[in-house]
């Protein structure tokens, strides 16, 4: 893999071709593989290994960006004159700041991400884990389909102020549908270290929703107590987080326009950015190089701040909205210069309930409930009222008198992730989960009331 | 190239190997965006790097690098064939694939001007100037253009002998207003959402758009919508403009006759589908009026769908696959072909670059227009009392295609055959073949768009895609309208 030392040695001479007043360049890159199957067979399984520089120049307040994978002289050569090129015929913009000569504040070491034996992963060892998922599936008599993935990747950035940072990670991860004649089931999991990922109970689990959900009966659509799992929560909280960076605010495109300080949430929803949380992944620092600070976004209901970049948090100083939307500073969450974006923050780390419940004890305390396992396309309606829909899929089921009765046919939702976060009746504690709408995020599973399913598809 | 071809091929061929095939891909993009009076982002980048399928044991393997020297090029070979032997541990069967007989072709998109022979300060000045128009309207609060071009040169080879060398110019652009008020934000797009109107064309393409002249009257609808009526619920006839009726292809049509999703290869990710074999040329799809083809052909016109050959060496083909509402045929590939008594593929299987393994893709799913004249004015003024929904918003449809729903950015009441009232948040919904069924009138060829998404998502590792949909506006009778916000 790209070593730092390697990297260091790119950036020299990326500095000495270039005429520009500043220069940062963002390393990216790795090796992944994927084993797929399907029909209980692997019918793809793939392998890349790839890394780049991504030279932003600088001059008089001008910036621009070129990316290659050629990392050779005359590659280098020919992104620094295209990122200057680039940058020259661009417009001044006044609020662009000087690329930091620090990360600024040290929050101290995140635990490691990287695991030998994750990266030494070989595709023999992924088609042997898959035969046993395989043989799962073929002792219920079921089909199934999924993936385990395996990597090691980099990310690092070094500027012309002084300014390095790098960092690597492994990745791993196991997903498993099972499917039977007229119902499925499913089952996600990711690490950092593969040890962490148990593909066979989660074949186990992934095979008893199938075959416990077979012969789905339909139910009418209407408002329901739900069960979400925590794949099924993440998928739709995803949507709100882009919306917590300052320039949303400052550009009016927010659903916190006018609400940060308001308590939006129910009383036993709390939530941080906290990139040094034990399950979480990904690096410390940002695509300017801050590095990332732990962050309350929301305090037992009430939105309580932002997300900047330090651009953004200038700009808000100076802005309308000031006053309004709690502290403003630099946190280490912007992305990489120039974008039209600004900042998120992609490290969601809910908090964990007074009184932890686990999926059994929520079932048990609902009367009249579904429990869903996962949700699908997941898109935006309604942008302030963080109106969502889609599909649950892969393992639906009705709930009555605190047992699980029977499998149902899949439901399309129309919901507001403002109602959602303020029905949450109870919650589990929170793990690390991965969907398939949103990026990975520590979240609980939780009961919510008055769920809006508005329609039943064929299944 | 074809020299670091045959160092892979060597490697592997010498080891057992029934079939290679691999791909060289030299890519290169801009992205220009403005936001508010400003430049947003500013970006160029390439990316070159090979990509090896091997097919060894009945089982696939596939390794990329993007190291071109020698010694990488037949590692990455050798890497592939240990993948595919490995892959082999787990298989029910050995993999088929239908005879191609190879080519050697050279084939680029056609284009008039090359967009990276244009200047940056010319694409950012249009973008500026639109921008100014978007914000001159009072209560606009967000205004975004885009522009983008990519340039992707291929060299393929494979073991039987296909030397293939493709040059695909894509070019897309258009904006986004958005107008927040009180408790709301509303948003119009031009001349589509999720970035505009994208082809496999030149700097034409930016010419054509007619961007700055529209750009007042976005601002505008996107400002009068915060203060329209809101779409009223229950059961409507809606007339759907080419764009939407686009997407509805291609979530509705597009994704489940992708013979892989059928044949459960997509179950962990994309989903299945509800067109099972047993539907292939007796599922009444929609009513008579629709027919839909699968037509990477240059003459189908420059999609983002649009080829000379597919990424395993088959050359673009058109195939029916609703004709006159009965349901005639899928996407297919080599491998697949042969489940559907096929001799040959469909020529569908498409990567989203070098280190992406080839899977079967939407090329350019059409509806072909009505054959009788008839203009959207025309099918307005013929319609009693219904609404009338323009760009999209929200899309979602369920893992088997059967329940979709999808939001509108504007949408107008038709009453006594005219344009009424503005109405916000339009949305629809309902069941795929039931939708097609109900179609009474598809407007004329004048009124037919060939529509590029870019964004297509399928695959894992996921792979974006991008495909094209031709269509003109068409009414659909007694649909569901309004479940968007129903019960919120």
């Amino acid at each position: 893999m790209l070593k730092k030392t390697q990297a260091a040695d790119i950036f020299a001479r990326i500095k000495k071709y270039s005429t520009a007043d500043e220069v940062e360049a963002l390393f990216y890159g790795g090796r992944s593989a994927l084993t797929r199957f399907a029909n209980n067979t692997i019918h793809q399984n793939v392998e890349d290994e790839n890394y780049g520089v991504s030279v932003r120049t600088v001059f008089d307040g001008r910036t621009a960006r070129a990316t290659s994978n050629k990392l050779d002289d005359e590659s280098l050569k020919r992104v620094v004159q295209a990122s200057e090129t680039l940058a020259k015929v661009q417009h001044p913009d006044p609020d662009l700041l000087p690329v930091p000569a620090n990360g600024g504040k040290d929050n101290g070491p995140i635990p490691s991400r990287y695991f030998d034996a994750t990266a030494a992963v070989t595709p023999e060892q992924r088609a042997d884990a898959v035969k046993k998922i395989v043989g799962i599936a073929e002792k219920h008599k079921l089909t199934t389909a999924g993936i385990f993935s395996s990597g090691e990747s980099v990310e690092g950035i070094f500027n012309s102020r002084g300014r390095s940072d790098w960092h690597t990670q492994t990745s791993s991860e196991v997903s498993i549908t099972m499917l039977a004649g007229d119902s499925s089931g499913w089952q996600k999991a990711n690490s950092p270290n593969v040890a962490d990922i148990d593909a066979v109970t989660l074949a186990e689990i992934a095979a008893s929703k199938a075959f416990e959900s077979t012969n789905p009966r339909e139910i009418p659509a209407g408002k329901y107590t739900v069960i979400l799992e925590p794949a099924a929560v993440l998928d739709m909280a995803g949507f709100m987080f882009w919306d917590f960076g300052g320039l949303a605010i400052l550009d009016q495109r927010s659903f916190l326009n006018n609400r940060v300080g308001t308590k939006l949430f129910g009383e036993n929803i709390s939530i941080w950015d906290d990139v040094a949380h034990p399950l979480q992944s990904n690096s410390p620092f940002d695509g300017e190089g801050m590095r990332r600070q732990r962050v309350q976004l929301v305090e037992n209901g009430i939105v309580n701040r932002l997300v900047y970049a330090r651009a953004t948090a200038e700009k808000m100083k100076h802005s309308e909205y000031k006053d309004k939307v709690g502290p403003v500073e630099p946190t280490g969450h912007g992305f990489p210069i120039p974008n039209e974006m600004g900042e998120a923050p992609m490290n969601i780390v809910f908090g964990a309930p007074a009184e932890a419940k686990t999926i059994p004890e929520m079932i048990s305390s609902t009367e009249r409930g579904i429990l869903v396992t996962r949700l699908w396309y997941i898109r935006e309606v309604d942008p302030y009222e963080k109106i969502l829909t889609g599909m649950t899929r892969d393992g639906t089921f009705y709930v009555e008198d605190g047992k699980i009765r029977y499998g149902v046919r899949n439901f399309r939702f129309n919901e507001s992730l403002i109602h959602m976060l303020s029905n949450v009746e109870e919650m589990g504690t929170p793990v690390r989960a991965s969907g398939e709408e949103s990026f990975d995020m520590v979240v609980p599973a939780m009961k919510v009331n008055d769920f809006n399913f508005t329609e039943v598809t064929k299944f | 190239m074809k020299q670091i071809a045959d160092w892979a091929l060597n490697v592997v061929m010498q080891r057992g190997t029934s079939y290679v095939d691999l791909r060289i891909v030299d890519d290169r993009s801009r992205a220009l965006a403005t936001k508010n009076g400003k430049i947003g982002s500013a970006s160029v980048s390439e990316s070159l790097g090979v990509g090896i399928r091997v097919l060894a044991d009945g089982a696939w393997g596939f390794s990329a690098s993007d190291d071109l020297s020698r010694a990488a090029v037949e590692a990455t070979a050798a890497r592939a064939l240990e993948i595919a032997k490995a892959s082999a541990r787990v298989k029910q069967h050995d993999v088929q694939l239908a005879p191609e007989k190879p080519v050697t072709a050279e084939w680029t998109s056609t284009y008039k001007i090359d967009p990276f022979t244009t200047s940056v300060e010319q694409n950012l000045d249009l973008l500026l100037k639109i921008d100014s128009e978007l914000r001159s309207v009072a209560g606009v609060t967000l205004a975004e253009t885009n522009m983008q071009f990519r340039r992707e040169e291929q060299w393929y080879f494979s073991s039987d002998g296909a030397n293939i060398h493709q040059t695909k110019f894509v070019t897309g652009a258009g904006y986004t207003a958005l107008a927040f008020a009180g408790t709301e934000i509303q948003k119009r797009s031009y001349p589509n959402s999720f970035g505009g109107q994208y082809q496999n064309r030149g700097y034409e393409l930016v010419e054509e758009l007619k961007l700055v002249e529209n750009a007042r009257r976005i601002g505008e609808e996107a400002v009068a919508l915060l203060k329209a009526d809101k779409c009223p619920e229950g059961k409507f006839d809606i007339i759907l403009d080419s764009s939407q009726l686009g997407l509805q292809i291609h979530e509705s049509v597009g994704h489940p006759i992708e013979l892989d999703r059928v044949l459960g290869m997509e179950a962990n990710f994309a989903g299945t589908s509800f067109l099972t074999l047993d539907k292939l040329r007796k599922l009444r799809y929609g009513s008579d009026l629709v027919n839909v083809v699968a037509d990477a052909r240059e003459q189908h016109g420059p999609g983002l769908g649009t080829f000379a050959y597919d990424d395993e060496g088959v050359p673009a083909q058109c195939t029916p696959i609703i004709t006159n509402g009965l349901f005639t045929g899928y996407l297919t590939s080599r491998e697949t072909a042969h489940t559907i008594g096929e001799n040959r593929s469909g020529g569908t299987l498409r990567a989203e670059n070098w280190n992406r393994l080839p899977i079967i893709r939407m090329t350019n799913i059409s509806i072909l227009p009505g054959e009788k004249p008839l203009s959207l004015e025309q099918l307005i003024a013929s319609t009693d009392h219904g609404i009338l929904m323009d760009t999209n918003k929200s899309w979602s449809i369920d893992d088997k295609r059967y329940n979709f729903q999808f939001g509108c950015e504007m949408g107008w009441e038709i009453k006594g055959g005219k344009r009424a009232r503005m109405l916000k948040n339009p949305s629809y919904s309902g069941i795929t073949t039931e939708f097609w069924n109900s179609m009474d009138a598809i407007c004329s060829r004048d009124e037919w768009t060939l529509w590029g998404t870019p964004n297509c998502g399928k695959g894992q590792p996921q792979q974006v895609m991008g495909t094209g949909h031709g269509a003109s506006p068409a009414r659909f009778r007694n649909i569901s309208v309004g479940s968007a916000y129903k019960g919120t």
